[in-house]
């Protein structure tokens, strides 16, 4: 895995052997063991109660770790309070301070930290610019929108110019539209001031966008560590395979393993191909996992000696871009299929019958 | 409605679909509203203007209104009119011939007491002076028995006094501000208004004792309710409730209750003195006065106010979310500089709540103070309450009240021009 690859001594922020629990009884984050390297953005991703938040919160100071140790830069941070550890962080909901204008909000770092009233206003004027919020200064953040104040949050983790800045949802309470314009503007300022960035966030877009990689989260655990392209095209587990993007899956049993391919029989009877990915010998229960682009309706492209599934179209959905199309496959209701909307692209009846097939490296036979 | 309702130019207003302007219609379709609204808070509305707002407005009216002299002594107010107290003789004859037939008539109607005792409040002695006349001028013959002025005189020397003719026409006219100059230590003398000799002065001193006391107890509740009101608003919900049951507590308790239990605790033979003498840390001789004096006051009515303070504070900062604090902390701010700069000023609006809560009671409270304030220790509502009740002096009583009002209200006037209204929250 990638951060393998890493030395050790490269690693900015490292959590080792980590574990947090609240009530004595359970264990919220499980072993966990990170490293980040420096000018990285890295995503914690993960339902809500998968521990990714606390994993935050121990790293800005505000909870501290039941178990082994948080470094950053080498040093040991367990036991330094949260305003010394000179992090910037973007809440949630913004956390604003009401009683002050934009410029106040900005200028509270810098003021805490005694920088002179000249200096402390070109930081602030700089760092407003760099958000495009110059103009907005005087205001108290009530009068801005949603996009603003998250524009100044920003700007304000960013002002006293941390080496590293935390993200907890910083887009959540954002539409659509300006949730997609704000990460590009969120990424583009990370790489330029070369800064190292933990997001967290719920949203598997958002981390497949932002990131340079992701740790998804689940039961305290990171179930998976890799870059946005591994992580949805390589799934390593049935978790990760069902949380990020959209996914089929077919329930069945491990016949035999050849050359990297492992044939599955399905609940059914029927059998496909797929490439094991952590199934290890033949009669082991297996979730298959494939993606609904990767479904192919033409024998064609399919290799010579393919196994092919019988299938029921159940709903055509025009979507504009793609066509998605419901089938009954192997006794699931839900099997999705999207195809582009070419000029030869075929438009599925209801109640049609089709064969599918898939390239068996699309196939990933996943733990049951 | 405004003029422009009325105006139906064809530049004029907004007009409905059927041509009749748009205000009109509007005021049509919400009055049949507004009328039920009406109906709905009219039991309280008249509950209210009943036993609320139409005896407070009585009492005040209380403060000035005098009719009882130009009522009872309408021939003798007359002739008083002519007579000039300055130039130091007594009224001529035809006053007191006035002032026999206007006797003569109260006695029979039985009013000449009370207009004693309205008098008595001016100038102690009058009431005595009218009750004693009473009885002889009610056998006097009107036509025969003059001159009169003798035979005043005869019966009490009161009546040779200039100070008594001065006091009569002094509040002979229908209304009077001899209430309120008595309630700020002033009375109307030969020369006007002037200040009243030095062991009658009572009342300004009592005021700012209720106003320097209301104040103490203001800060008390504040300095002990803010730690307690941010404990509840940030401990866990099962911890919280149990302190909201604690501070709740004295509601649900007899505020007389509380009261005796701080006589109990606090008396030199009490429960706090026989402590420290047990450990030894005061003298059986030295025992502390811990009540009836203002300590005592002070003391127990800031235990009795003090979930006016909590409730408001905790309603206020139940709102401030902690990710403020964390985020003060995140940006560099120590501890201290994070709730100093950040929290506090957010805190602002429920300490106005409850500052101004807990000040408008306490300047008003009479039970407490009366119970545990002894002499030193007492407000001004207890000297409003022993007019009422005891001397029965109400339009004193109802000046003191209608002072302790503009007061209250003048001080929230200037809260509001300092800090602004719209500052204070109560949740």
């Amino acid at each position: 895995m990638t951060e393998n690859a890493r030395t050790a001594d490269a690693a900015f922020v490292e959590f080792a052997h980590v574990q947090k629990s609240y009530d004595g009884e359970t264990l919220v984050v499980k072993d966990l063991n990170l490293d980040i390297g420096k000018g990285e953005f890295l995503t914690m991703l993960g339902p809500s109660g998968s521990g990714k938040t606390t994993c935050l919160m121990m790293l800005a100071g505000f909870e501290t770790a039941t178990h082994g140790e948080i470094r950053l830069g080498g040093r040991p941070i367990n036991n330094i309070p949260p305003y010394k550890r000179g992090i910037g962080m973007v809440f949630q909901n913004y956390a604003l301070f009401p009683h002050m204008t934009v410029a106040e909000n900005l200028a509270f770092p810098l003021e805490v930290r005694h920088i002179g009233r000249t200096e402390r206003e070109a930081k602030v004027a700089r760092a407003l610019d760099m958000v495009q919020m110059g103009a907005f200064g005087g205001r108290r953040p009530a009068q801005l929108s949603g996009g603003q104040q998250q524009r100044v949050a920003l700007a304000r983790a960013l002002v006293f110019e941390p080496e590293l800045v935390l993200m907890d949802e910083p887009l959540g309470a954002l539409d659509k539209q300006l949730r997609e314009h704000m990460q590009f503007e969120i990424k583009r300022i990370a790489d330029n001031l070369g800064i190292t960035v933990v997001y967290v966030t719920h949203d598997q877009t958002e981390a497949l966008t932002m990131s340079d990689r992701v740790a998804v989260f689940d039961d305290g655990r990171i179930q998976q560590l890799a870059p946005p392209d591994v992580l949805y095209e390589e799934p390593e587990n049935s978790f990760v395979a069902q949380f990020i993007g959209e996914n089929n899956t077919l329930v069945g049993v491990v016949r035999e393993i050849n050359d990297g391919v492992a044939l599955v029989e399905l609940d059914d009877g029927e059998l496909i191909d797929a490439k094991p990915v952590n199934v290890t010998r033949p009669g082991e229960r297996t979730r298959v996992s494939i993606r609904p682009e990767r479904v192919e309706f033409n024998k064609a492209r399919l290799q010579p000696g393919a196994h092919t599934l019988k299938a029921e179209v159940l709903e055509f959905i025009y979507m504009g871009d793609i066509f998605r199309t419901r089938l009954r496959v192997a006794g699931n209701d839900d099997f999705i299929v999207k195809t582009r909307n070419a000029p030869d692209q075929r438009r599925m009846q209801p109640g049609e019958q089709i064969e599918i097939g898939w390239l068996p490296t699309d196939c990933r036979a996943l733990d049951a | 409605m405004s003029d422009i309702t009325r105006n139906d130019g064809p530049t004029g207003p907004m007009l409905a679909a059927d041509g009749t302007p748009l205000k009109r219609s509007l005021a049509r379709s919400l009055r049949r509203q507004k009328l039920r609204a009406l109906m709905l808070i009219a039991p309280l509305l008249v509950f209210v203007l009943v036993t609320f707002i139409a005896p407070i407005a009585d009492m005040l009216f209380r403060s000035v209104e005098n009719q009882i002299v130009s009522e009872t002594l309408p021939e003798t107010v007359l002739a008083l009119r002519d007579w000039d107290a300055k130039a130091g003789s007594l009224p001529e004859e035809p006053v007191f011939a006035a002032l026999a037939a206007d006797l003569q008539a109260a006695v029979a109607a039985k009013t000449h007491t009370r207009l004693g005792s309205r008098l008595n409040y001016e100038n102690s002695g009058i009431s005595s002076l009218f009750r004693k006349s009473g009885r002889d001028v009610g056998k006097w013959d009107m036509t025969t028995d003059g001159p009169f002025r003798e035979k005043f005189i005869e019966i009490d020397k009161g009546w040779g006094d200039i100070g008594v003719w001065q006091t009569i026409k002094t509040y002979s006219p229908r209304y009077t501000p001899g209430y309120f100059l008595n309630a700020v230590d002033l009375a109307k003398g030969v020369d006007g208004i002037e200040a009243r000799a030095a062991n009658e002065r009572i009342y300004i001193t009592l005021f700012l004792r209720t106003l320097w006391m209301s104040l103490t107890i203001t800060a008390s509740c504040l300095i002990l309710g803010y730690p307690v009101a941010w404990l509840l608003a940030n401990l866990r919900a099962s911890s919280a409730n149990v302190l909201m049951i604690l501070v709740l507590l004295p509601f649900w308790t007899s505020l007389l209750v509380r009261t005796s239990a701080w006589k109990v605790l606090l008396q030199q033979q009490g429960v706090i003195n026989d402590l420290l003498v047990w450990i030894g840390l005061v003298g059986d001789a030295n025992r502390l006065v811990m009540i009836n004096n203002q300590f005592g006051t002070i003391l127990a009515m800031t235990h009795v106010l003090l979930p006016f303070m909590i409730l408001p504070l905790y309603s206020v900062m139940k709102t401030i979310p902690p990710s403020y604090l964390r985020a003060a902390k995140s940006l560099g701010a120590t501890d201290w500089t994070a709730f100093w700069r950040v929290y506090f000023p957010q805190s602002v609006p429920g300490i106005g709540a409850g500052s101004i809560l807990v000040f408008i009671i306490a300047i008003g409270y009479y039970i407490t103070p009366e119970l545990v304030g002894g002499t030193k220790g007492v407000f001004i509502s207890n000297r409003i309450a022993f007019h009422i009740s005891s001397s029965l002096n109400w339009g004193l009583g109802a000046a003191l009240g209608a002072i302790l009002l503009v007061a209250v209200l003048l001080l929230y006037w200037a809260y509001d021009k300092i800090v602004g209204i719209d500052n204070v929250k109560l949740g």
